[in-house]
């Protein structure tokens, strides 16, 4: 039960964010850095891919709002709603404690891939580099599909606002 | 309820978070052990760790409680709860990862290159871990009350010295292991008794929920007070007393009194006996409502005024405020990379949503299985006292002890985050960190909430939790979300958005809570600011970047803005075009 410790414990030390004020400012990708070199190619593509993600979270964001947000804006105008009855259950009940779990992980899923798709396709577009290995890549096809777009970076670099 | 097994739950959750917060200590000491450490977690126990510190008192007591006096509209709370982590995954997740800021304070920091708005996210973050934090000693009080008949005192501060201690000692941040644990504890004590709840109510005849009539006891039910209550007779009722009511004492063999209409007041420890089929008489300020008006949304039943605004304003508050709590941030960086906090956070959103499918059944059930709740006003201990009121003997006795030890582990795990979470914080930016200055700031964020928690009686727990979310929907999230996807965010803008937002809410949340949630359109205003402060912050932080737009060096922005949206593949390419 109480054996000596083989080794006295090395010191403690503080366990903090990574430290900040670097020269050159903390950086552990090289990638990052190499696009950093050029500087105009690297900013188009990047905003590109910004603006696309930024387009996509927008996206599902708004039809979160629009449901869950709905919801009560529904329940003024329709008065008749609130009293409204689905297999024995109030309809309120049954929207707000059970049915808007499963839309919000379905749009989440949504998101996840399709943010991940976006960004496979820009790490293709930029070395022609097959995914790190590690989890594997959800299925679905790459560049056809349902989604809202399937991106090609720089695409519409020009354009302002996203 | 059997004190023994309750006390009995309670030192069992302390000793098993204490002790794996000590072995956590002799397994990582140092800063790359623990970093190594976290990140060889799997997706799902990193899931259920981040699940574990998220679920609180609020969720797990305070949702119930709520939609027990209230009816349906409470249920905005766990949507907006479970929506939050949504959102943060919409707007946050991945970028935030790969910016590597492990703090609040340090985003600030990395994107706008300020110590002066870093300082002021320090301080906000330090304010709302407070107010986080009251409501969960006060849950802790609470519950140690019912269980034990303790003053409420003594359950906040067994909480808030076991955490404290925990935290300076330094075992747990390191141990994920606990706090997903607890989230599969807290699973399982709010699921078993449920299911018997719901046994218990098809037996009972299946009483409808939504009738015309307001509560009725169900059978002669013994009603102990165990604080003063002062409650209003609407129908006249007459109980056997014992103990102090009214200003007089009645002797232990009791005696029976008629109660008119009208306020009454019983002393703690006051004992009265309704007769089956009596109408309930409701906590002052607690409007008594039909089962009707109570399952209807927007109907303000219980006497919430302007039902309409203040849904909205807690699904403003709850959508954008989880983004900005300091305790969930600091779990996203256990991710590997941007890619695995994406696919984190999906299935933190499945774990939310299995747990929050349960508090409802207690809050529905409540009313007609524990309605004398509604008389003690004390309908957040709902979820602890609902399975023994309803299941006799050993089992009933056995599944109260579940939900005591899954409350504790609520407070625990979140209060013990949220310490952490603020006491880094403190130490490194207010107190330039050693361990010794980690050690005064795990005091400085336990020992405030501490105070405020033992002075105050405090709001009903979900909706004092509401205020911590808009405090940070108002600060944290315009400037996360403005910070990640909006290049012209300048220092200034942050600076005078962080104090504008953050300021009137806390200001709102203050008054709230030294007055009381009132009534009219003012104390509406008050009790949920979400809905005009976080416009207000908004805006505020919008224009005040415009105006000093050429503060913006748009090579430093560059940097950060390629740091936070590249995958991280990318570094690893053979070359690029």
């Amino acid at each position: 039960m109480t054996t000596a410790p083989p080794d006295p414990p090395p010191p403690r030390v503080a366990v903090t964010g990574p430290r900040r004020n670097r020269a050159g400012g903390y950086s552990a990708r090289p990638g990052a850095a190499d696009l950093h070199a050029q500087p105009r190619l690297g900013q188009i593509y990047v905003r590109s891919l910004v603006r696309d993600q930024l387009r996509l979270a927008l996206g599902v964001l708004a039809v979160l709002a629009a449901v869950l947000g709905g919801l009560p804006a529904a329940f003024v105008v329709f008065p008749a709603l609130r009293t409204a009855e689905v297999f024995g259950f109030r309809l309120a009940w049954l929207l707000l404690g059970v049915v808007a779990y499963p839309v919000m992980v379905g749009a989440a899923w949504f998101h996840v891939r399709h943010a991940e798709r976006a960004e496979r396709d820009f790490t293709d577009l930029l070395g022609g580099l097959p995914p790190a290995p590690g989890p594997p890549a959800p299925p679905g096809p790459r560049t056809t599909g349902p989604g809202p777009r399937t991106t090609g970076p720089g695409e519409d670099a020009g354009r302002g606002g996203g | 309820m059997n004190p023994a097994l309750g006390l009995g739950a309670l030192i069992a959750v302390l000793v098993a978070t204490v002790a794996v917060g000590v072995y956590g200590l002799r397994l990582s000491r140092g800063t790359s052990d623990f970093y190594v450490a976290s990140r060889e977690v799997s997706p799902l126990w990193n899931a259920s760790a981040i699940g574990g510190e998220y679920l609180s008192a609020a969720s797990f007591l305070g949702v119930a409680g709520l939609v027990m006096a209230y009816g349906v509209d409470m249920l905005a709370y766990p949507v907006g709860y479970t929506a939050g982590y949504l959102v943060l995954l919409l707007l946050v997740a991945a970028p935030l990862r790969r910016s590597g800021a492990y703090t609040l304070p340090d985003f600030a920091e990395e994107r706008l290159g300020s110590t002066a708005v870093r300082r002021v996210a320090s301080v906000l973050v330090a304010v709302i871990a407070w107010l986080y934090l009251v409501p969960q000693l006060q849950g802790a009080g609470l519950t140690l009350q019912t269980v034990t008949g303790a003053p409420r005192w003594v359950g906040a501060t067994v909480v808030a010295v076991a955490v404290v201690t925990v935290a300076a000692a330094g075992g747990m941040r390191s141990v994920t292991l606990v706090q997903g644990f607890q989230f599969w504890l807290k699973l399982t004590a709010i699921a078993v008794p449920a299911v018997f709840l719901v046994l218990a109510w098809r037996s009972a005849g299946a009483p409808p929920l939504t009738g015309q009539d307001t509560p009725r006891f169900g059978h002669t039910t013994v009603v102990r007070l165990d604080q003063t209550v002062r409650f209003e007779v609407r129908s006249p009722v007459t109980v056997t007393a014992r103990g102090d009511l009214d200003g007089v004492r009645y002797a232990a063999a009791g005696r029976s009194v008629r109660l008119g209409d009208g306020p009454h007041t019983a002393r703690a420890g006051a004992r009265l006996t309704f007769p089956a089929g009596a109408v309930v008489p409701h906590q002052e300020g607690l409007t008594p409502a039909s089962g009707v008006r109570w399952a209807s949304p927007l109907s303000g039943a219980g006497g919430r005024g302007h039902p309409v605004y203040a849904i909205y304003s807690i699904l403003l508050a709850t959508f954008l405020g989880t983004m900005g709590l300091p305790h969930v941030l600091v779990r996203f960086y256990t991710n590997p990379d941007g890619r695995a906090a994406r696919r984190t956070t999906l299935l933190v959103l499945v774990l939310l949503s299995v747990f929050y499918l349960l508090p409802t059944v207690y809050g529905a059930l409540g009313r007609v299985l524990a309605p004398q709740l509604l008389l003690t006003g004390r309908t957040d201990t709902a979820v602890l006292v609902l399975p023994q009121l309803t299941e006799a003997g050993e089992t009933g006795r056995l599944l109260a002890a579940l939900a005591t030890a899954g409350a504790f582990a609520a407070f625990v795990s979140t209060a013990s985050g949220l310490t952490v979470s603020v006491a880094g914080v403190v130490s490194q930016d207010l107190l330039r960190g050693s361990t010794r200055s980690f050690r005064w700031a795990c005091l400085a964020a336990g020992v405030p909430p501490l105070l405020m928690a033992v002075t105050t009686t405090g709001l009903p727990v979900a909706d004092a939790i509401g205020l911590a979310f808009a405090v940070a929907a108002s600060s944290f999230c315009p400037l996360l979300v403005l910070g990640i996807w909006w290049r012209g965010l300048t220092d200034v803008g942050a600076l005078l958005g962080l104090v504008a937002g953050g300021g009137l809410a806390a200001l709102a949340v203050v008054v709230t809570s030294v007055h009381g949630a009132g009534r009219g359109w003012s104390a509406a205003l008050l009790a949920q600011p979400a809905a005009w402060t976080v416009p207000v912050a908004f805006a505020v932080m919008i224009a005040g970047s415009l105006l000093s737009r050429s503060r913006i060096s748009a090579a430093a922005v560059d940097r950060v803005m390629l740091r936070m949206h590249l995958p991280e593949e990318v570094g690893s390419g053979p070359a690029l075009p």
